[in-house]
């Protein structure tokens, strides 16, 4: 099933200086009733956008309130998507105009569940963290996947991020992993077989 | 060279390789609830595609289910409308479920070893992260993505690339009054919210070997909350004394021949790790969490740790935890008043659990202003319950039992604890706003909680024990 390719993104960030932001903060649990993949973004980081829950007061400090925020790159400190395995999370942050998180460290399952959904998580090293966090908010960085590059525009500074060649595949050309698997029906079937 | 425990079980299970990339795994097991479900569901619909093993597939319901009155409707709608679409879905697509009503229904990861679903050996998934307790079994169970639960249901299979394997060994004997929910609690407050990322986790040494199944899945079950990929421990003559005759078990020939391959899972002598623990169970307390990762947790008569003696850049995040607990960096956890205690959950909810804490209110009442949900994890556990005569227990204690299901674990049916309040919670995760928006949430033992419910304040549960004996 084809989804959101990814090559190179060229944008502006919100950054989300916050270290181990669980999935429960992405999508707090009573969001979660839907029964179809859309309509998620609204409630991206429900409780930390709003107060007492309520659109009509946002919290000021938050940078996703913040008018001087914005683009299609998230960016935020250590162990990103940690907790619940819910992909509520990375279709909130898709369905939320992001097509890629930076940080220095990604929970498992998180970063499965996006490169599910054509979210491009980058790692970066922690030095490169905090140079992306000290820059401006009109700053903008260009992650190139087929380099497997981000580098942060003003200053030139760039870092390499390691993504699977498969996988790598699959995001530049809109493949899924069910794609794969279903052409290999059939060593699924001799597997059982053999292992009946 | 040797094998660990976790080579065994993944070799076993590869169907192939691709080169430079993951590998397919073969998953046995399929556990499926109502809220990560039905995105998989239109997903294969929409693809045209049938379930490729409909019958490795158990359904039930439990995130979303009220835990009051399970006989009526489901009064809100949207919870409503999810529950009967997996009612719909698994009916449509010949899956066994197991849904409100049925005798077997409960959270998944309680049913499935209670049924004897869960086997040493196996590859078990679930669209939820806790699938990480099915390891106390000798398994490789992990929490998957609605995505891959999509996969799992196309082609019975995964892409993985093997995790790096870590082995944390416990030994010795435990102090008086500190449960396996205290280990894990401690080795999470050792190695972080983040230590097992990217790792398979194997629990052992002596400790380990003399916890009950029912405790090794309390330990096994917090793995994820570690990062860790999946835990696992090598499964021994308590796993198959817990498995044998349960519903689900081999039985006659098929016994004998599945007992001979799970007596070869355990990791061999020369097997190597990408790291290892050891901890000495003499160390470990009564556990409690303070702030709002599980990692943040110390024992009960320690203090709250200062922001000046964290790392820089940990100190923000920290001030926030603090701000949002209502809790004074330096202070003291014990005595902290406590507004409502949940015992329950995939981690502490099992007959086990219920048991000790019977055992330890009987003949105690709660403490006036606390609020206390006994929330059993399944219709059996509810059952047994009530057949052990524990419902009464909780009765006079003051203690509300109430219905199977997750429950105020994760607040996403009505039982949410009210913001700014505290509870102390036998549950896994004390992220902001996990129990309901605002809430505070403790993590403790079933004891530690137990005791917090007659006292009405963190207590340390082992005085209280030595006075009771």
């Amino acid at each position: 099933m084809s989804k959101n390719k990814i090559n190179i993104i060229h944008s502006t960030f919100v950054p989300l200086n916050i270290e181990n932001v669980d999935t429960d903060q992405i999508i707090p649990a009573r969001f979660l009733k839907g029964t179809t993949r859309d309509g998620f973004g609204k409630n991206l980081f429900r409780d930390w956008r709003y107060e007492n829950d309520d659109e009509a007061t946002p919290k000021k400090d938050f940078p996703l309130n913040q008018p001087q925020y914005n683009g299609t790159i998230l960016v935020a400190g250590k162990n990103f998507g940690c907790g619940s395995s819910r992909e509520h999370a990375a279709w909130a942050i898709l369905d939320a105009g992001f097509s890629a998180v930076v940080s220095s460290f990604f929970a498992d399952i998180f970063k499965n569940n996006a490169l599910n959904n054509g979210v491009l998580p980058v790692t970066v090293s922690e030095k490169f963290l905090e140079e992306i966090f000290s820059q401006g908010n009109e700053a903008t960085l260009t992650i190139s996947l087929p380099e497997q590059s981000i580098t942060i525009d003003a200053t030139g500074i760039k870092e390499r991020f390691d993504i699977n060649s498969y996988k790598k595949e699959c995001l530049i050309n809109g493949y899924d992993d069910i794609d794969y698997l279903l052409n290999i029906k059939e060593d699924i079937i001799n597997y059982e077989t053999q292992h009946a | 060279m040797g094998k660990t425990l976790f080579e065994k079980i993944w070799e076993k299970h590869i169907v192939k390789t691709i080169d430079d990339g993951p590998s397919v795994l073969y998953i046995d097991k399929h556990l499926i609830h109502e809220v990560t479900s039905p995105q998989a569901f239109a997903g294969i619909e929409k693809r045209g595609l049938q379930l490729f093993r409909p019958k490795q597939i158990v359904a039930t319901a439990d995130h979303n289910v009220p835990t009051l009155d399970q006989h009526l409707p489901i009064k809100e709608q949207l919870s409503r409308m999810q529950v009967d679409t997996l009612i719909k879905n698994c009916a449509n697509h010949g899956i066994e479920l197991y849904g409100l009503g049925h005798p077997y229904q409960g959270i998944v990861h309680v049913i499935g070893p209670e049924l004897g679903i869960t086997q040493p050996g196996m590859t078990i998934v679930c669209g939820d992260s806790h699938t990480s307790t099915h390891g106390a079994f000798g398994s490789i169970a992990f929490g998957i993505g609605t995505s891959e639960v999509e996969m799992v249901f196309a082609t019975q299979c995964l892409l993985q690339t093997k995790p790096k394997q870590m082995r944390i060994n416990v030994e010795g004997e435990l102090r008086e009054g500190v449960l396996s929910k205290d280990i894990v609690l401690y080795i999470l407050a050792k190695i972080s919210a983040s230590g097992a990322t990217g790792y398979a986790v194997e629990y052992a040494g002596s400790t380990i070997r003399n916890l009950s199944m029912e405790a090794r899945m309390t330990v096994c079950n917090m793995s994820i909350e570690m990062g860790a990929r999946c835990g696992l421990i090598a499964p021994d003559e308590t796993t198959f004394e817990y498995v044998y005759g349960r519903n689900f078990a081999p039985e006659g020939i098929e016994w004998i021949k599945a007992l001979q391959y799970w007596q070869t899972l355990y990791s061999d002598d020369d097997a190597t790790f990408d790291a290892e623990i050891n901890i000495d169970a003499a160390d470990i307390t009564p556990m409690i969490t303070y702030g709002t990762n599980p990692g943040m947790g110390i024992g009960v008569n320690q203090l709250v740790p200062l922001g000046q003696s964290l790392d820089i850049k940990d100190r923000p995040s920290f001030a926030k935890a603090m701000e949002y607990m209502g809790i004074e960096p330096g202070s003291a956890i014990r005595g902290q008043k406590i507004d409502y205690v949940f015992i329950g959950s995939c981690t502490n909810s099992r007959i086990e659990d219920l048991r000790l804490v019977a055992d330890f209110v009987k003949g105690k009442h709660k403490a006036d202003e606390v609020e206390v949900w006994i929330v059993p994890g399944s219709k059996q556990v509810e059952q047994q319950a009530i057949e052990e005569g524990i419902d009464k227990i909780f009765e006079e204690a003051g203690f509300q039992l109430r219905q199977p299901g997750c429950s105020a674990c994760l607040g996403m049916n009505e039982d949410k604890i009210p913001a700014g309040k505290y509870c102390i919670s036998t549950s896994n995760r004390n992220f902001e706003g996990r129990q309901g928006a605002g809430a505070r949430t403790l993590l403790a033992s079933p004891l530690t909680a137990a005791a917090a419910a007659i006292t009405g304040r963190v207590t340390d549960v082992s005085e209280l024990l030595a006075g009771y004996n």
